[in-house]
Order: C-alpha cells, then structure tokens, then sequence
C-alpha cells in the first residue's frame, strides 16, 4: 500500500495538551503526505500547530492519535532510544538561531550527530569535512561560531543536519535570524540541495522565503487549510507570479 | 550474538567520549571547577594527611619493637585475682629458680631465657662515684635476647653463673664516666658495698622513640651474674626469655604456661599465679588498635567529603540548568537520555576525581611537612596504597551519588521545551 517513494505519511494525527483542566488540540485531526525529494513550506500564524506538526515530523514529539509513517516505519509506537535513533539517522533539523556549541569549531560541531551514530570513530572526520564541502565551507573548519558570520553559522548547522544522510531535513525558521542577503544565499543552497534529491519540509512565516519552495501547506487551529503548488497558492503564486517556481 | 559483543565496546566508547567533553568542560570552566572541587580537595588532602600521620606513627613504634625484638617473651610472678592465693605471702607467690630447671627440654619453642632481677646501687671506682646506677642481675642468654652482645672481654661464664663469682659487665656510658681504660677488663669497681671485677664491655642500649624502658636520661649501668645477686637476699625476680620465631610466640606462651603450672603445683581450674606476655600478641594488638583508629580518624574526616559532594552537586545544577538548550540539541540531533545521563554522571566523577588527585598532591604536601616537623617523631609519616585507591574510589563515589540527581534532571529533559529555554 506504500508508494516506495512517500517518505512521510500522516493519517489523522492530532496532539492533544492538557493544561488543566483544559484540553487543547494542537493538532486536530492532519493527514498529510510528502514523497522523496518534495520541498515543502509550511506556514501558519504562531498557534496554527505548525511548530507542533514540526516537532512530531522531526520525532521530539509523539501523536496523541494517529498514526505517523516515516520511510515506511511507524513512529507513533516507537521508545523514547528508537525515536532517538530516528532524530540520528533520518532527521536533519535545522533551527532559526542555529543552535551551535559555541566551544566548540565548525568541524566539531558538524561531527556531533556521529557521537550519538554507530559510525566508526576514524570515519567521522571525513564525514564531517564533506558535509561542510557540501554547503560551501570548505576552509573555515577550524574557527569557533563567535568567529564567523551569521550565513556561516547557518551553512555549520545545514551541514550537521546533512551528516547523516538524512530522509528530510526539517527548517524552522531558518532564515529568520538572517538579513536579506545572507537569506537568499541560504535559500539559495537550499534550492540546490533540493536540486540534488534532497527531501525539505520549511517552516516558515514570511512569503518570500516559502515562494522557494514547490509546495506550500498553510495551518490554522491545528489543521491544514491548505496544500497547494507554489504557483497555485493565492500568497506566494499571486504576488510573485510564479517568477520563482523553476 | 554481534550486538552483544558490540554493546561493551559501544558503552567503552560513550565512557570515553564523555570523559573528553567533561575534561573540555570542566577546561571551561576552570575557575569555577577547581572552586567547586575545593571540598573534595580539602576533604581528601586531610584523610590522607591523617592517615598518613598515623601510618608513620605506627611504622615508628614497630619499627621500635622490631629493634626491641618480636620474639621477647616476659614472664612475673602475680597474685590471681581469684582463688585462695590471691592473698598468699609474697613468699608463695615469688618464683624459685628451681622452677625454672629444664624449662628448654619442655618448651621446644623457646629459644633461651634467662633470669633476671634489678636494682640500683653507688658505683666507684677510684675517686669517683655515681649514683643511680641500675644493677642488673643476669644469665648469659640475655646478651641474645637482648640484641647486647658483649664487645670487649667476655660474657659470663658458667663459673662465674653457678658459682655466684663477684664478676661484672658494664655499659660503656659507665666506662667512660668514671674514666676508666678503653679496655677495663680486669679493673675492679665496687657497687654499693661489693667488689667486683669487671670482665666485659656491654654494647650500649638501642634508644627508642616510644618505648620508655624504665630510665629516664642519662643512666649506666651494670650487669652482674644471677646468682651473685640472688644468694645475697633470694628475693623477688623475672624471667626473660624468646621464642624460636615471632611466629611460635604463642605455641611458646602455651608450653611455658603449662610448664610453670605443673612446677609450681597448680591444680586444674586454679588460677595462674603468673604472668607470659609475649611481645608478639601485644604487636597485635596494638595493630588492631592502631587500625581501628586510623579508620575512626580516616571516617570523620571523611565527612568533609560528603560536604565537599554537596557543591559538586550545586554546580552540577547549574551547569544542567545552563546548557539547557545545549541538552536539547543533543537530544535532537539523536542522543538518548542514557548518553545525555552519561555525559553529566560522568563530568561528576570526573571532577570529583580530579578534586581526588589534587588532594592526594596536598595531602602529600601535607605528608612531608609533618614529616618534617622536629621531635614529634612522626618522620616515618607515608601515605599508604591502600589510602591512595581509597581516596579515588571514594572520590568516585562521591561524584556518583551526588551527580546522579543533576544528571538524571539533564536526561530527563524535554528536547522541545529544552530548544525554547532561554
């Protein structure tokens, strides 16, 4: 029944708090599919349940109902050490304010991942050399976060994301902490990770950087309203003029 | 059967990997961690500082005893506390040197043993005098027990012994005090209203730190045989004798009681009437006091310890509390909570160890001052293996037990509330 390529499938999934006595639906009731190599923009006002669908898409967080499929393996019953292993192995994150170990240099930083991995000990210098080839930082590997730029920080952060090959690499917000040049340069390799097969679900709220994406998911009160291409959605579609979608 | 081999070598390398991001934290921090470890240094610096004194104390005092001899075995007369002789006539209770014939034929374990009875008596010689000298009544195994051969002249012989000939032996304090010849062989002194010829130099007695031997300063002294003595006034004595080995001490104890029982007509069941101390049972008990004490004194100091485990664990708060976000990222990025509880237990023991070595370093420090200090004696004063594992392993435990709460804080972190801390 699974289409080799769908990578993610969510059917009926809602994520319910309590606070209180108070029930609140995060989540209310989201069937979503994303196949291999998508590039998805999700967007929604703060409250929407866009941060929540994030965190259950990336494995943080777990369904209070529903069922949610990643590569073909059900998460929603998964223990806390395989749902680790999972965020490891097939989730690449990638955070608005970057998230790096300030005492340590970009290199290690981009290893991290490989610590909590089974990979051999000699192989994860390579990796990590690689992976910052991959997003353009070939020289400045040995220079700490407070030594580099805002954009650089960034490409450190995609390329820990990216060290483990990993199914989908989640953004949130990931040009939110950036000014507009070093924005189009990040959605620029972004653009080309997605060119090369990589699969990109993008939380963002600001038109211009979900019009890089080819599919836009728009949320409010914990649902989707709607899912359209980029060029079909009356935001992005409607202003830009499809100038974008190639 | 693979992922079994596997899983000690996976759990060796999370060790090690969180052993160098503790160092690189703790590196950090370095201010804040040697201020926080202060306990622990103190704590360990004093236990081994403590054992360490007492360890020297006691190497002293055995050392004492190994020059004193192990094998020494003491032997009294003494009224029981018990039974119908407790108030005999001391005339009852006092030993006859007859008791003692045979006495080697029946305690295969005894090596020699002599009688002996003291005093002390005027001695002159020509125009000088000294008081106070202490004369000592002898036979010529007490030379071996002693460890005090004669250097010049000659031992008592057996004429001299069963004859009860006016011969003596003197120390050569005494010698060089009343200015006599280097050699005084043949020169005669007379002690208190006696005169004897002196036939022997005695070696002079080994001086000990802790072992008072019944003189205090300056004393002489003067060696005349047994019997000489005992034919005068057949008065009170003691016997001195050793074992083969400080090991049959207590097989040599068992014969000479049982000998001294049947000569001096003991009935079963009826008290001694005499006392056997053997050198070798006190040792062991002043070992068992010596150790019991070390580890009272090593315990209460050991509480600083556990004071010193309280503020690794404050800061191991707060440094949970300050990487929050850095947890969180762990987490996300795929460390379970095991390897999150693992890295923060592990910087725990780390730092409490590393407190562990510095106080080991100080309580050395510590070690060769007291070494150091004159006439307190304690120069033999060493801080033994023993307290060295112990110091780390307690060390060990202490960063355990009072790590394991922040550290179970840090796995037990939500990633996502972790990732919005700020």
């Amino acid at each position: 029944m699974t289409e080799p390529n769908i990578v993610i499938r969510l059917h009926e999934v809602r994520r319910i708090y309590k606070v209180g006595a108070e029930r609140i639906h995060a989540l209310d009731g989201v069937d979503l599919e994303i196949r291999a190599n998508e590039y998805v923009a999700v967007m929604g006002h703060s409250g929407s349940g866009k941060s929540t669908l994030m965190n259950l898409l990336g494995c943080l967080d777990r369904a209070t109902e529903g069922r949610y499929e990643l590569d073909g393996h059900d998460a929603t019953k998964m223990s806390g050490g395989a749902l680790a292993r999972i965020r490891n192995e097939k989730i690449g994150f990638v955070f608005q304010s970057f998230e790096l170990l300030p005492r340590f240099n970009a290199l290690k930083n981009v290893e991290l991942p490989l610590i909590y991995s089974r990979k051999a000990v000699w192989s994860r210098r390579e990796l990590a050399r690689k992976a910052l080839e991959r997003v353009g930082l070939g020289e400045r590997i040995k220079h700490r976060p407070n030594q580099l730029s805002g954009g650089e920080k960034q490409r450190i952060a995609i390329a820990r994301a990216l060290i483990n090959n990993p199914s989908i690499l989640l953004a949130d917000e990931p040009t939110g902490n950036l000014d507009t040049k070093t924005s189009e340069e990040i959605l620029g390799l972004f653009d080309r990770l997605h060119a090369e097969g990589q699969t990109i679900i993008m939380v963002t709220h600001e038109a211009d950087v979900a019009r890089h994406a080819k599919r836009i998911i728009r949320m409010r009160d914990g649902r989707i309203i709607s899912d359209l291409p980029v060029h079909l959605d009356p935001a992005t579609g409607a202003t830009a003029g499809g100038g974008h979608s190639s | 059967m693979k992922v079994l081999l596997l899983l000690p070598l996976l759990f060796v390398r999370l060790i090690l990997q969180s052993m160098r991001l503790a160092l690189t934290q703790i590196w950090a921090n370095k201010v804040r961690s040697i201020l926080t470890t202060l306990g622990i240094i103190i704590g360990v610096a004093s236990v081994t500082a403590v054992i360490a004194a007492l360890s020297g104390l006691k190497a002293k005092i055995m050392s004492d005893i190994e020059t004193f001899g192990t094998n020494r075995i003491f032997i009294w007369p003494r009224w029981p506390e018990t039974g119908p002789k407790k108030h005999a006539s001391w005339r009852v209770i006092r030993f006859m040197p007859e008791q003692f014939e045979g006495l080697l034929d029946h305690c295969p374990s005894v090596a020699c043993f002599s009688k002996v009875s003291g005093d002390s008596d005027t001695v002159r010689y020509g125009e000088r005098a000294i008081e106070g000298v202490r004369v000592n009544a002898i036979e010529s195994a007490w030379h071996r027990i002693e460890s005090r051969p004669v250097t010049i002249g000659r031992p008592f012989s057996f004429v001299d012994e069963s004859q009860g000939r006016m011969v003596c032996l003197i120390d050569p304090g005494l010698r060089d005090k009343l200015h006599m010849n280097k050699d005084p062989v043949g020169d005669f002194i007379t002690v208190g209203s006696y005169t004897y010829r002196v036939v022997g130099v005695v070696e002079l007695q080994p001086s000990f730190s802790f072992i008072q031997t019944g003189q205090r300063g300056e004393s002489y002294e003067v060696f005349v045989p047994f019997k000489t003595l005992y034919n005068r006034d057949e008065s009170w004595f003691q016997v001195m004798a050793a074992s083969k080995s400080p090991e049959v001490s207590d097989e040599a104890k068992a014969e000479l009681t049982f000998f001294l029982r049947q000569r001096r007509n003991l009935k079963p069941g009826e008290p001694d009437t005499f006392q056997v101390l053997t050198i070798e049972s006190e040792v062991r008990t002043f070992n068992q006091i010596a150790t019991r004490f070390t580890l009272v004194a090593g315990g209460i100091v050991g509480i600083s310890l556990l004071v010193g485990g309280i503020g690794i664990m404050n800061i191991m708060l707060v440094s949970v509390s300050e990487r929050t976000r850095e947890i969180g990222l762990r987490k996300a990025v795929g460390a379970r909570n095991s390897a999150i509880l693992t890295q923060f237990l592990v910087e725990a023991v780390v730092l409490c160890c590393m407190g562990g070595l510095f106080g080991l370093l100080l309580g050395q420090g510590l070690t060769g001052i007291i070494a150091s200090i004159p006439k307190v004696n304690l120069d033999k004063a060493y801080i033994p293996a023993w307290a060295v594992a112990m110091s780390f392993g307690f060390s060990a435990m202490v960063g355990i037990f009072f790590g394991m709460f922040p550290a179970i804080k840090a796995a037990r972190l939500d990633p996502i509330e972790a990732l919005r801390h700020e």
